[in-house]
């Protein structure tokens, strides 16, 4: 739209350009960038210095703790991205299907009110609630059962993973369900296939790419989050997320965290790009 | 067909059961905060407000909400001023490196926090600038920013192609025609953008907490006091700060849904 012969630059244009490049250059980039810098610089007497060695990675690299814990969060994050998909799917399905669209927009609505509730306030609630004498052991215990240790395993884990993720990808997987073309679900009906056949071999594979997209968020946020294993898992064994608190927080060695979270924002990239790749596949080839 | 019936009855049941379990800590927290026993337990204990009384008189914790409503008030404004102008770039523009332009755009939420974390701080600290308020209104800016640009988008993809072409033909400057069409057209996203980034920064404990040194705000200081012990008056702040950021985000979907309708009816 402006003049092609014009030569001196679009300032107009550029001026919407800068803001961004440059705010999220210099504080996201610059950031990300220092960060790769500072896995290679040593600490001395509790203060960092500029180096190149590879001391940092060394050290995390060959211990077994660090493996123990990478394998740690990598499970943990692949069992919630599927309990959450699971968990997910059926109440999805109703809201895409068989909900009015006007109780499908409520309950979007209502779904988005937790991220903008203190997420360290909903934990703590479960903490208060999954505690040996909280709520559920107090129910269970009228009907005789219990108390059950729920705190401080890999369960509290899972429940605060859900409370991070559950409402997230229902929204995600109920947007990936409604845009499917409703015509080929009364089709595969109409040619006698049955319900549940229905839902594996058209309902599933049609929002595949929303569906994937949905579990690949639950991983993200699992995979970081730090506050549902060391509130409702009880920090031992670390996950890398705890990992990278514990070893910035206390002994300043920024370093070493580095090293974590570097580790960390490769293994997403590559489960993210798999995934995705995974997703937009062509059927049938 | 009763089969249908019973599958539709199955399905509502189990979605109301997904909305309980989402509800439940959000609920448990306020019917906590009204409640004196310090492990609440069922029987329920009595009605108090002792925690709120206890938690109104925490210096600490007024100190940390004044400095979280300016954090965030700051983080509004220049996260929507910035997903602004990176909508209208990508609303008008087709040039060469657009796509890493949109990557950059929208990355960044994609980055776990307590990554984002680190790597501001030590960042922020190579120029002596961490410990600050003004270090973590920086780092929010940075993550609230896409989704600013997310809401500005969707607005400006209800603005017809021809208006500004329109305001050009009969005389307007490009940046009178911003200034006269562009940014009225878009003002409810500008202010539901406005209030969302303010939530979510409300909210934001990982980055602060790095960042933030002695400056803690309100989610800090309920990260500190959950590392220290059961105290049930994070409940009571947890309640506040809940009505504050609900506040907002309803004033957002308002906005939000409210324009949707009037596009259906144009």
């Amino acid at each position: 739209m402006s003049d092609p012969n014009r030569t001196r630059p679009d300032y107009y244009a550029i001026a919407w350009r800068l803001p961004l490049i440059l705010w999220q250059g210099l504080f996201f980039i610059g950031p990300l960038l220092f960060m790769v810098a500072m896995s290679f610089f040593l600490v001395k007497n509790y203060r960092m210095e500029a180096a190149f060695q590879f001391s940092n990675w060394e050290r995390m690299l060959t211990r077994g703790f660090f493996w123990d814990a990478y394998f740690l969060t990598l499970w943990l994050a692949f069992l919630a991205t599927a309990v959450t998909s699971v968990l997910a799917f059926p109440a999805s399905y109703f809201l895409a299907f068989k909900a009015s669209e006007s109780t499908r927009r409520w309950a979007v609505f209502f779904l988005i009110i937790p991220f903008f509730t203190s997420y360290l306030v909903r934990i703590f609630a479960w903490q208060v609630i999954l505690a040996q004498q909280g709520v559920i052991n107090a129910g269970l215990s009228f009907l005789g059962l219990g108390p059950y240790q729920m705190l401080n395993t890999q369960f509290g884990t899972m429940v605060g993973y859900l409370t991070l993720c559950l409402p997230l990808a229902v929204i995600l997987q109920t947007f990936a369900l409604a845009n499917i073309d409703k015509r080929l679900v009364e089709a595969a009906h109409n040619l006698g296939c049955g319900r549940l056949r229905t839902v594996f071999t058209v309902v599933v594979p049609l929002a595949k790419t929303g569906l994937v997209v949905a579990a690949v968020f639950c991983f993200i946020l699992s995979f970081g989050d730090f506050v549902a294993p060391y509130y409702l898992g009880g920090s031992k064994p670390p996950t890398l997320s705890i990992m990278i608190v514990d070893t910035s927080k206390s002994g300043q060695q920024w370093p070493r965290a580095a090293v974590v979270a570097i580790m960390m924002i490769v293994t997403l990239l590559v489960v993210a790009f798999t995934a995705i790749g995974f997703a937009y596949r062509k059927r049938g080839k | 067909m009763r089969d249908d019936r019973l599958l539709r009855w199955g399905l509502r049941i189990y979605t109301a059961l997904v909305f309980v379990f989402v509800f439940a800590p959000i609920v448990a927290s306020l019917v906590f905060s009204f409640n004196s026993d310090r492990f609440p337990t069922i029987p329920l204990g009595s009605f108090t407000t002792d925690w709120y009384v206890k938690a109104f008189s925490n210096p600490e914790a007024w100190d940390g909400a004044l400095r979280s409503v300016i954090v965030a008030a700051v983080t509004a404004v220049l996260a929507t001023a910035i997903g602004f102008s990176a909508a209208y770039t990508d609303y008008r523009y087709d040039f060469f490196g657009k796509k890493a332009f949109l990557i950059l755009a929208l990355l960044p939420p994609t980055i776990p926090l307590i990554i984002m974390a680190l790597a501001m701080l030590g960042w922020l600290s190579m120029f002596n600038a961490s410990g600050m308020t003004l270090s973590i209104i920086i780092a929010h800016t940075v993550l609230c920013a896409p989704f600013a640009m997310a809401v500005i988008r969707l607005r400006l993809n209800q603005m017809d192609p021809n208006l500004e072409p329109a305001a050009w033909n009969l005389g307007a400057s490009e940046w009178v025609t911003m200034k006269s069409v562009v940014i009225p057209f878009t003002m409810p996203s500008l202010v539901a953008s406005l209030c969302l980034t303010a939530a979510v920064s409300f909210d934001e404990f990982a980055v602060a907490w790095f960042v933030s040194g002695l400056n803690k705000t309100v989610p800090v200081v309920i990260l500190e006091i959950l590392t220290g012990n059961i105290d049930p008056q994070v409940n009571a702040i947890g309640t506040a700060v809940f009505l504050v950021s609900i506040t907002l985000v309803v004033i957002a979907q308002m906005l939000i849904m409210g324009r949707a309708k009037k596009a259906d009816h144009a």
